[in-house]
């Protein structure tokens, strides 16, 4: 895709380069523990994909890390940057898609792209030369002077995605971004994420779609109730619990049963 | 019990929905708010009474002879109350075709639409003619008390004129439907309502301000010209004043006339609603609000991209236009008064001031809370490599620009001819407009643009205290115009209710912007 960078150069590429995120004893509490310090690596370049039951702790997680919740304690590293005191360096090249729709009602797509790049301070040429791609591969392009208010939910989510997008971010941080898409779209954005993916950029995505996750995550974290209880890639996972080739549905749901009787 | 899909069952489904909306708007969702809020009323009661009798203890006649002067105040009184009632039923009746909320459920459901419709235009009459009553209440009251029983007429009167406006709101909405289309619609009917809700009283001011100078409305109805000018007393024209005074004919006619114009509205326009409002809701999917312009990108910091998105936001949303067309279409009395003080010498532009205070302090406080708290996007505000400071400082500045770009050329053109009241005008606007949006920064709590209207639910006391300081400041305004010292001691005043608000107002954490 031509309106996209080629993704992290060789240097931060190599062995000595910093982890795209990087987590450390991170633990948040409401009422209870919501998050209670858990561990996470993610090396730049991975698809990695964050499950559990409701009210596991993922959101949470994804929130602290873009700067939308503040940690009780705990470290978060963006490409090696300390997310908690230099926020606004590590937000530069991040990226969040929320399940739901980020947008205004009143701005067109392109008001709204325009919006979002002058947030991240990207000029205007090359963000319109972006956002007039996105949009098209998106199938957005006839509907892109026309106000987000007449656009379908599934619409909505892609011109969120867009507005994800036209940055250029290393990090996508997306939190359910399939909820309310049809089969078509959803199709555009796994094949516009494994892309991003293979430029080198890194996505870290939370689903109850286990599907998805099975197909496109290089590394699959599991959480329940706050804690990080498993962590790999599927055939790991499965060792792990101890089914050879059982389906990530059934993996999933025995490593949770396994974590609540323990 | 009542059977369900008739009438009385939608009635009582209504009038459950309307009590639970009526006692959030009051407690804002906290039930031990109930009795503070009850005790707040009562207050509040109490005070529009105190109020209503320091209004018309200076009357002569509280028995109301009907002579010309009083039929002639009457009416008055009547017609303002009428066009805000009109305004209030007219934005009534357009929120009811386009605001959703259950009506996808009830028009995909078996029951009758034409009777959901019907009991939802008499729901309106009722809401109209409470909001019309608690007004009039304390007037009446003490009108009744001192004067006699037979002002108990002007109840009858204020119940017949919401009526009236609800079946006239109605025909207009129907009417404009089938003109202009569902989409034109709202945004004609919104500002309608505004004008209407503001026409008699700036009329009223632009009569004052001819005949005697001032901004006085009652300067206008008590005039010796328009007395002479009015009809004999037993005209027509002052039916609806002797029902006030309780002339049984007269106040059977109105309510009689009244009852008829509201019933044969819901006979002859509820069928048609089910299909109105069914084409108010394709407004939604219409594909044809399309940018007049194709999107400019720009190379722009984020301050200024914050600011422009501000700016826009608040120029298209029809909604919130007509909340803040009323506020300017007051000010078109004092920039008439403005213009003519600039050809006899200025002697009466410092009454503008304290106008023009009071207008800044409450049109502030309304952007305030659409920039600060009405963010539709907070997350991916929050999530731009952009400082909450910073964030806030461009919100801060969209209001306070907004502000300027609106009472500047008042100023600067009050600046011609009485330097000294500008300068004060310009520092009352400027402190106003600044206090209103710090109590509402103070007092931010995210939530959706569309519920404007409900800010108050929020925090009453941020509502309390940006009304207080409004009126302060425009009482500060008043008095410094006029040279005197004494405008430091309601400025310190102010200064304590502002310093207040921020020593109570909550910590909110964890907040997106």
């Amino acid at each position: 895709m031509p309106f996209f960078s080629d993704g992290p150069s060789a240097d931060t590429m190599s062995e000595s380069a910093p982890l795209a995120l990087e987590i450390r004893g991170l633990a948040k509490r409401f009422e209870r523990p919501a998050v209670d310090g858990i561990d996470l690596a993610v090396p730049a370049g991975e698809f990695y994909t964050l499950l559990g039951p409701n009210g596991a702790g993922k959101t949470t997680t994804l929130c602290m890390v873009t700067g939308l919740l503040k940690p009780d304690r705990g470290s978060i590293a963006v490409f090696g940057i300390d997310a908690l005191t230099d926020p606004v360096a590590a937000k530069r090249i991040m990226a969040w898609v929320s399940d739901e729709p980020m947008i205004y009602d009143k701005l067109t797509p392109m008001e709204y792209l325009d919006f979002v790049a002058g947030l991240w301070t990207v000029d205007g040429a090359s963000a319109e030369a972006r956002a007039r791609g996105l949009l098209d591969w998106l199938g957005l392009a006839p509907h892109a002077e026309e106000r987000c208010e007449s656009l379908s939910k599934g619409m909505r989510q892609k011109v969120a995605l867009a507005g994800a997008l036209v940055h250029d971010p290393k990090l996508i941080i997306l939190d359910e971004p399939f909820t309310g898409l049809d089969a078509g779209s959803a199709r555009l954005i796994k094949d516009m994420l494994r892309q991003r993916v293979q430029a080198g950029c890194s996505v870290v995505m939370t689903t109850h779609i286990l599907d998805v996750a099975e197909r496109m995550a290089d590394r699959i974290g599991v959480m329940a109730e706050g804690v990080l209880i498993a962590e790999g890639t599927l055939d790991e996972l499965r060792r792990m619990e101890g089914s050879g080739h059982a389906t990530l549905e059934d993996t999933f749901l025995a490593l949770v049963a396994k974590s609540a009787v323990e | 019990m009542t059977r369900p899909g008739t009438i009385g069952w939608l009635a009582l489904h209504e009038a459950r929905l309307s009590w639970r909306d009526w006692l959030y708007l009051i407690t804002g969702g906290h039930s031990r708010r109930a009795v503070t809020s009850g005790l707040v009323f009562i207050v509040f009661v109490i005070f529009l009474h105190g109020l209503a009798y320091l209004m018309v203890r200076s009357s002569e006649d509280l028995a109301g002879t009907a002579d010309a002067q009083v039929l002639l105040v009457i009416t008055g009184s009547l017609a303002m109350s009428s066009s805000l009632m009109l305004s209030q039923a007219l934005e009534s009746v357009t929120r009811g075709f386009y605001a959703r909320g259950d009506l996808d459920l009830i028009l995909a459901s078996p029951v009758s639409a034409w009777r959901l419709f019907a009991v939802r235009i008499m729901a309106m009459a009722v809401a109209v003619a409470a909001q019309g009553l608690v007004l009039a209440a304390p007037f009446v009251n003490v009108l009744v008390w001192f004067g006699g029983a037979h002002w108990l007429g002007a109840y009858a009167v204020t119940v017949a004129l919401a009526m009236d406006a609800v079946a006239v709101s109605v025909v207009i909405t129907v009417a404009l439907f089938r003109m202009i289309g569902p989409r034109r619609t709202r945004l004609v009917a919104q500002v309608l309502a505004a004008v209407i809700g503001a026409a008699f009283v700036i009329c009223a001011q632009f009569a004052a301000i001819l005949s005697f100078g001032t901004m006085s409305r009652a300067a206008a109805l008590q005039s010796a010209a328009l007395v002479e000018l009015a009809p004999d007393a037993g005209s027509i024209l002052w039916w609806p004043a002797h029902a006030v005074l309780g002339a049984p004919l007269a106040l059977a006619a109105l309510c009689g006339l009244s009852v008829i114009a509201l019933a044969g509205t819901i006979a002859v326009c509820a069928p048609r609603f089910g299909r109105l409002a069914l084409a108010a809701g394709a407004v939604a999917h219409d594909a044809h609000s399309r940018s007049r312009r194709p999107a400019r990108f720009h190379n722009s910091v984020p301050l200024q991209t914050l600011r422009r998105k501000e700016w826009v936001l608040l120029l298209r949303d029809p909604w919130l236009m007509s909340q803040t067309l009323m506020q300017l279409l007051y000010l078109l009395p004092a920039a008439f008064l403005l213009s003519r003080s600039f050809y006899d010498g200025g002697g009466a532009s410092s009454l503008l001031v304290p106008v023009l205070i009071m207008a800044a302090g409450q049109l502030g406080g309304g952007l305030a809370w659409l920039a600060v708290s009405g963010e539709d996007a907070p997350e991916l505000i929050a999530s731009a490599p952009v400082t909450r400071a910073r964030v806030l400082r461009a919100k801060v500045e969209a209001v306070l620009g907004g502000i300027a770009m609106i009472f500047g050329p008042f100023v600067v053109v009050l600046a011609l001819f009485t330097p000294f009241a500008a300068l004060v005008a310009s520092g009352g606007v400027a402190v106003a407009a600044g206090s209103a949006t710090a109590i509402q920064f103070w007092f931010r709590a995210q939530a959706r643009r569309s519920l404007f209207r409900r800010r108050q639910v929020s925090s009453r006391l941020a509502t309390f205290a940006e009304a207080l300081s409004s009126i302060g400041w425009a009482g500060t305004g008043a008095l410094a115009a006029t040279g005197t010292w004494l405008a430091i001691i309601p400025g310190l005043i102010v200064l304590a209710i502002v310093a207040g608000a921020w020593m109570i107002s909550p910590v909110r954490t964890p907040s997106l912007i």
